[in-house]
């Protein structure tokens, strides 16, 4: 499973060399050039690794853009404006502008929760693009929610300044002391065709910490790679939801390790691709420890020449015994030119579990749509309305109605702006 | 509840890595010298007086296979195997006339068959009234050794023989479909065996013909350090029948032996194969020494409009198994099937699956895997399911379960499903667990031991796959179920 690495590196790999070499000597660390050295000796994923089978970055960063560096205070007062008139989908705002964490833009933590500007060095990661993310991302944000409190929810806006065209790099940790509980939005806004983001969030999660986060990509950056790091200790709660409704090439990597007793994770997405749009989500969750319970819900409504991708492992460790783990990827294609790739894996050495998986792709159903146009409906309204509640489905998933909503109604964006562009 | 019993009590007679089919048979044979080399593949070519074009193939292949190397993304991990420490080639002496009848056959190899249970005299099975009529070719080692029936199936007008046969007198045949399916390119065992296969069995059925009995193909690597090479070719001509079963084993060894073999299926018009496999090759003692790497490509081709393929197999044997019959749906309406069972005990490898190909309008296909772990053994289900654009309205159905029996052991599963084609309908599904303690109380609480009931359960488990296999055979695999999972029941 692990592919051969050619001897040279390619072009691309060469201008990264080039950037991390050109970080400014404060930020420089051991655990930069650690991280650094891990993504030189795999290189860029091609599709011949494993996880990354039916995404190739390699050609999809072939020319890598200058790092944005962080925003000067024309671009802070211009992207308060635009802030202004972005719906708020928590009480709390915190603003990440090209991936630095700008005060100035963000309100005041929620009580029991303590921030910080520069995350800590993450741990040397496995994947090749998470340690790239680790060496190059020079802002970010730590929050650390206190232990035995339920913070307000907060929204993380990830917002791209006007030009936005370069790449963006950034990390967001957030720890969860024991019993905290916590609800995270992150919100990808304002990235244009010319904006290569990878960002990273990291979740360390105390004992009996419970916490819920949703991202959603709004906007449509060339390259959007997002990496997800979960760890849970013992009783310890997690619950994900992703929307991708842009991005030419938007990767969402997850990677949870249920490290302590009795952990549960529940991962659900919702994938919105047209035109000749890949959106790739790629999970493992490792049981590391006895009594976990994992569940995933993923759902991709394909149109035009789009590429929806879904991988899952789940992975049970020897001695992770009465392990429940379910997961189940389903996906519509309404285009004869769309695909969708779904690997659904598990890997399993403990014997008393159970697991389980299921993935169907499939068209509308024929009689379905027959049904609603033969009580008057336009096809494409009918169309709208069951794809909608397909959507809802994967959607429902997320507790918390008003932020449902909101997702909701992105979906109906995304269905009304299909359904326009087809009648063209 | 007889059947249970029988099962039971064969698991009590056994030891814990007792093999029944592990016996050497000291029978004279040929070989050239170890290692390979392009006078190794013109030495096989020219004992089995081969024409020009075959040589020609057989050295294009190996001078392709000279760049390739071993796949490595399968699950299974083995020591690198030094090529040229192989004997490429093993004849039995006594056969090299080929022989005209049975009274030409080595005794000695006779008696091998009879160990092994195959009804290898025509006049036997013709005498036992009540049992089904099989075809049998017998290849041991590198050879075809006898094929019988023939004269019955020349009536009908099939060819049932062994590929060097075929070579002969049916060059043009060999010549149009021979690599047709598994191109000498596709990968790096296929290529090997391209280059250096020794024998096998050819089987053509014509149109409109219903073979009028099963075909059986037997399998034995019977010397030290050589590898089997074997290929297999079955056509269906158009709406042909034809059901074909294969079963293998070898003598226990404390080395390992490298099988690599290739099976091309092609299905014509309204066609039909049916391939099913008992494997039972030699699985190294229960501390994973010796044992018979098992890395074998077979393909079928479902060239014809509503042509179908059935690959059924039962997987006990192999210390190492790299194995993924597939379909390529060619024609439209066409078929592909795949039921297995892969059992590891011990400390085998299996790495097993299958793949189809949606190509034409309105293919379906369906798969049902059924993997048993036990003992420190790992198992994997890898498999691929893909449509390509002109799919329309292609169809599949997955179902994927494994059953762990002890906590030192792995199941895996790694679908691959890829819809190039709105009107696809593909669903998966997949489940992993050990035997319910709510079945094992039940069976229990019924007064059934804990051998008995988890022998019951496991029957159950794999029924699915079971009812396909052919009736003489079934029975067969049943029994070699419960010896392969002895030692981790209780």
């Amino acid at each position: 499973m692990t592919a051969q690495r050619a001897p040279a590196s390619n072009a691309a790999e060469l201008v990264l060399a080039e950037q991390f070499r050109a970080l400014p000597r404060e930020v420089a660390s051991p655990a930069r050039a650690a991280a650094f050295r891990r993504f030189e000796e795999a290189g860029l994923p091609n599709r011949r690794v494993e996880a990354w089978h039916y995404t190739d970055l390699r050609a999809a960063l072939a020319a890598p853009a200058a790092t944005l560096g962080a925003p000067d205070a024309a671009a802070i007062a211009e992207a308060r404006k635009r802030l202004a008139v972005l719906e708020r989908l928590a009480a709390t705002r915190l603003v990440l502008l090209d991936g630095y964490f700008i005060a100035a833009l963000s309100d005041p933590p929620p009580a029991g929760v303590a921030l910080a500007p520069t995350p800590p060095l993450a741990p040397p990661a496995s994947d090749p693009v998470l340690a790239l993310n680790v060496a190059l991302a020079q802002g970010g944000l730590a929050a650390t929610f206190a232990t035995q409190t339920a913070a307000k929810a907060i929204e993380i806006v990830h917002l791209v300044s006007a030009e936005g065209a370069g790449a963006i790099y950034s990390r967001v940790a957030l720890t969860l002391e024991a019993n905290a509980q916590a609800s995270v939005v992150e919100r990808f806004v304002g990235a244009g065709a010319a904006t290569q983001r990878q960002v990273s969030t990291w979740f360390d999660l105390a004992p009996g910490a419970q916490a819920t986060h949703v991202a959603l990509i709004e906007d449509a950056p060339a390259l959007h790679v997002e990496s997800q790091v979960v760890r849970l200790a013992e009783r310890a709660a997690f619950d994900g939801f992703g929307l991708v409704a842009g991005g030419a090439l938007a990767r969402r990597q997850i990677f949870a390790t249920l490290e302590g007793v009795r952990g549960r994770v529940g991962f659900s997405g919702l994938g919105l691709v047209d035109g000749l749009r890949q959106a790739d989500t790629t999970l493992e969750v490792v049981h590391a420890a006895p009594h976990g319970q994992s569940r995933e819900f993923f759902r991709h409504i394909v149109a035009d020449e789009g590429t929806g991708v879904f991988q899952g492992k789940v992975i049970v460790k020897p001695g992770a015994q009465k392990t429940d783990g379910g997961m189940k990827s389903q996906a519509i294609l309404l285009s004869p030119h769309a695909t969708m790739d779904a690997k659904p894996e598990l890997e399993i050495f403990a014997d008393d579990v159970v697991c389980g998986h299921g993935a169907t792709v499939g068209a509308l159903d024929a009689q379905q749509l027959f049904y609603l146009r033969s009580r008057g409906l336009p096809e494409a309204e009918a169309e709208a309305m069951l794809l909608e509640a397909f959507a809802a489905e994967a959607i429902g998933r997320v507790a918390d109605p008003a932020l449902a909503e909101a997702l909701l109604s992105a979906t109906r964006v995304w269905l009304a702006a299909r359904g326009q562009g087809r009648r063209m | 509840m007889a059947a249970v019993q029988e099962t039971v009590d064969r698991v009590r007679a056994i030891e814990v890595d007792a093999y029944k089919y592990g016996f050497v048979s000291d029978i004279d044979s040929e070989k050239p010298p170890k290692g390979l080399d392009e006078d190794i593949v013109r030495y096989i070519s020219a004992r089995k007086a081969e024409p020009q074009w075959l040589l020609d193939w057989r050295l294009d292949a190996y001078r392709r296979w000279l760049t390739m190397t071993p796949p490595r993304w399968a699950r299974v991990k083995f020591p690198e195997i030094d090529y040229q420490d192989l004997y490429y080639y093993a004849a039995p002496k006594s056969t090299k006339a080929a022989p005209k009848s049975l009274d030409e056959i080595d005794p000695e190899l006779l008696r091998t068959y009879a160990k092994l249970g195959i009804p290898l005299v025509e006049q036997e099975i013709l005498a036992g009234v009540e049992r089904p009529r099989v075809a049998v070719d017998a290849v041991f080692d590198s050879v075809s050794v006898a094929t019988t029936f023939k004269a019955e199936l020349a009536k009908a007008g099939v060819i049932f023989c062994s590929f060097s046969e075929a070579v002969r007198e049916h060059g043009e045949l060999v010549k149009r479909y021979l690599g047709s399916v598994v191109p000498s390119t596709d990968n790096f065992y296929a290529t090997l065996n391209s280059a250096v296969f020794s024998d096998g069995s050819f089987v053509y059925v014509p149109p409109g013909v219903r073979c009028p009995m099963e075909l059986s193909t037997y399998f034995r690597i019977n010397e030290k350090n050589t590898g089997q090479f074997e290929r297999t070719l079955i056509i269906a001509d158009k709406g042909a029948y034809v059901s074909y079963l294969e079963g293998c084993t070898a003598p226990k060894r404390d080395e390992n032996q490298l099988h690599a073999a290739v099976v091309e299926l092609i299905a014509h018009e309204d066609a039909e194969i049916k391939y099913s496999t008992v494997q039972n090759w030699y699985p190294g003692d229960s501390e994973g020494k010796g044992g018979v790497y098992n890395f074998v490509t077979k393909r079928g081709d479902c060239r014809g409009a509503r042509s179908k393929i059935s690959w059924t197999q039962v997987e006990t044997g192999s210390a190492i198994t790299w194995k993924y019959p597939s379909c390529i749906l060619r024609g439209d309406s066409s078929r592909g099937e795949f039921y297995s069972i892969a059992i590891s005990n011990g400390r085998q490898q299996v790495d097993s699956g299958t793949k189809m190909i949606h190509l034409g309008k309105n293919t379906t296909s369906r798969i049902i895997s059924k993997g048993i772990a036990a003992g420190r053994s790992q198992n994997t289900y890898r498999g691929q399911v893909s449509a390509h654009a002109k799919a329309t309205g292609a169809r599949n159905f997955t179902n994927c379960d494994s059953l762990l029996i002890g906590d030192q052991c792995g199941a895996h599963t790694v679908p691959y499903i890829e819809a190039k084609n709105s009107s696809a309908v593909f669903e998966h599904e997949a489940t992993t667990s050990k035997i319910s303690d709510d079945q094992l109380f039940y069976c229990l609480q019924r007064g059934l031991s804990g051998e008995e009931a988890t022998a019951l359960i496991v029957n159950g488990f794999v029924r699915d796959v079971l009812q396909q296999l052919p009736m003489e055979f079934a029975v067969e695999a049943q029994k070699l179920i419960a010896i392969s999972l002895e030692g981790s029941v209780g």
